[in-house]
């Protein structure tokens, strides 16, 4: 660009450092949280006058921590198992009927993506006071598996349109049954997204709160649920070591899931 | 496996009733593959339909009705009530200034990204994304410890002399703001970066060339052009601003009442439907209002799918 070359020195450095002050404003909160829950004070202070590792202890020897852990681990794997193969199912079966059905269909799917997640939240609510899931794991996955849902059919969705679906055909023409013609070139193909896909409904169901607010409880609290509680109380220096635990888990399941999709 | 037939009269003589008989079959071999295809989305829209859609027409049902006769109370006593104007109001105004900052901060470093050339322009991109990808709770934690009495915020204001007593950053409005425009901010930046990336560089190049100032080929060329990504940024941000529920409730300390929080306590506290319910369909709509209008700008699922 020419024409902008001309820009006055002066004037570029002022944008440039302003545009650094928000990329640190963006940036800096997530990791600073790392070396202050490696603080030894109750008051988390940045740089810590002493290192210790006794919030990460205070956190590994609780048991109530160490069960809303397991809870939100489980409910993340089993949403993961149930959304996948969902979503998979969807994506391939909408993109090869196409139309005004298809479509319709796909809005549905896609709808909780838009839907404020506190109406959600009161409205699985409603239906599992009445269904006697309130407080259950399956409860808990089945909700987050709605939640989870729309990422990964867009996930595969986008996936699928990369493929040239002519090899589909041509293997079914010289006589692959359906399945196993999806099996062998579909599949294969898709595995990038597929693993992405996976990764984001991992991660959407680890870090969802709202929805645990109100359908987890008791024995099967979250851990989202029960650092929500313990954040409106007091700060408690635990939170810092889980948060960063998190950090590094959602920020490399999802680095690394960017890295799946970039590089086909 | 039928003979090839070698004279072409021999075509004619067959065709009427076959090639019939045959579309026919194509036709229906067609349907039925298009609804076995269907059938696999089955699954899905059952259970995102029981768990997520249901619920959701049956809080439209629980508003229209008081005691056992329809009604428009509950509708009524969001208009009539001070503490509901009073919460709407408080929604509107965070989420417009959050919207404002958002804007006023994202622009100028979307700008600053586009004009970056790789990988540097890649590097940006992921500080922007970094924070799009970690937990909305410990990011909502993380200005909890930031903005505290003893935190980072104010001894390095006391430090540098800008202030002499600690300020009150959190558990209050200006806390409520920081925590919000933090999550909000990549929503903006990232279809506005779009749209600027968009431009032919040969345009302002042109009016540069045509005698046009950098200052004036940027609000007469380059400006106008990537409005609709600004456009669709802030839509998005005010949107996702009017549902937000954790951040005000841990950032608020109780001082900020929001739309959502007051859903929460209507349903989870007080077991008031009709209340909850009435206040969650007029959020809805005014939802999905906003983002009909931002859909005619983007395709909004592949913003919203953005974390990934």
């Amino acid at each position: 660009m020419s024409g902008e070359t001309r820009i006055s020195p002066l004037r570029r450095a002022w944008l440039a450092a302003l545009a650094l002050l928000v990329l640190a404003f963006l940036v800096l909160p997530v990791f600073i949280v790392l070396p202050m829950s490696f603080s030894d004070s109750q008051y988390l202070e940045f740089p810590p006058r002493a290192w210790s590792l006794r919030w990460y202890r205070a956190y590994l020897g609780s048991s109530d921590w160490m069960a809303a852990t397991r809870v939100s681990l489980l409910a993340a794997l089993l949403t993961t198992a149930l959304a996948t193969p969902l979503g998979l199912a969807a994506a391939w079966g909408l993109h090869r009927a196409g139309g005004r059905t298809a479509r319709l269909i796909r809005t549905a799917l896609v709808a909780p993506l838009v839907v404020p997640v506190i109406i959600l939240a009161i409205g699985v609510f409603y239906l599992y006071v009445r269904l006697g899931l309130v407080n259950t794991l399956s409860g808990l996955v089945l909700a987050h598996t709605a939640l989870a849902l729309p990422f990964v059919l867009v996930l595969i969705d986008a996936g699928l349109r990369r493929i040239d679906l002519d090899q589909e055909r041509v293997a079914r023409s010289l006589g692959a049954p359906p399945l196993r013609a999806f099996a062998t070139v579909v599949l294969p193909q898709l595995e990038p997204s597929l693993v992405a896909a996976a990764l984001l409904a991992f991660v959407t169901s680890l870090d969802e709160v709202v929805v645990a607010l109100f359908v987890s409880g008791g024995p099967m609290a979250t851990l989202t649920r029960r650092m929500f509680t313990g954040l409106r109380d007091q700060v408690d220096p635990t939170i810092a070591a889980i948060s960063s635990l998190l950090i590094l888990l959602s920020v490399g399941l999802l680095g690394l899931a960017q890295l799946l999709l970039r590089r086909r | 496996m039928n003979p090839v037939p070698t004279a072409p009269e021999a075509v004619p003589a067959l065709a009427p009733a076959a090639a019939e008989e045959t579309a026919a079959a194509l036709a229906r071999d067609a349907r039925r593959e298009r609804r076995a295809a269907l059938a696999l989305a089955l699954p899905a829209l059952l259970l995102v339909g029981l768990v997520a859609l249901l619920p959701t027409l049956w809080l439209f049902g629980l508003s229209l009705v008081e005691g056992e006769s329809l009604s428009l109370a509950h509708y009524r006593r969001l208009i009539e009530e001070e503490s509901y104007r009073r919460i709407f109001w408080t929604t509107f105004e965070i989420a417009a200034v959050v919207t404002l900052l958002a804007a006023v901060l994202g622009y100028p470093l979307a700008y600053w990204l586009s004009r970056l050339s790789e990988p540097w322009a890649g590097l940006g991109l992921v500080l922007v994304l970094v924070p799009f990808w970690t937990s909305l709770l410990v990011r909502t934690y993380a200005w909890l410890v930031l903005l505290q009495r003893r935190g980072l915020v104010n001894q390095w204001l006391l430090a540098l002399g800008l202030i002499e007593e600690p300020l009150r950053l959190v558990h209050n409005w200006t806390g409520t703001v920081i925590g919000m425009l933090h999550i909000l901010l990549p929503f903006l930046v990232l279809p506005t970066y779009a749209s600027l990336k968009a431009i032919d560089p040969a345009y302002p190049a042109a009016a540069a060339s045509l005698g046009a100032s950098p200052v004036k080929a940027f609000w007469t060329v380059l400006f106008p052009l990537s409005l609709p990504g600004l456009l669709a940024g802030c839509l998005l941000v005010f949107v996702l601003a009017l549902g937000f529920y954790v951040t005000p409730a841990i950032l608020g300390g109780g001082r900020v009442l929001m739309v959502a929080m007051k859903v929460q306590e209507n349903a989870g506290l007080y077991l008031d439907w009709g209340a909850a319910s009435a206040l969650a369909v007029v959020l809805l709509l005014a939802t999905l209002v906003i983002f009909a209008l931002l859909a005619r700008l983007v395709p909004i699922e592949r913003l919203l799918v953005g974390r990934s």
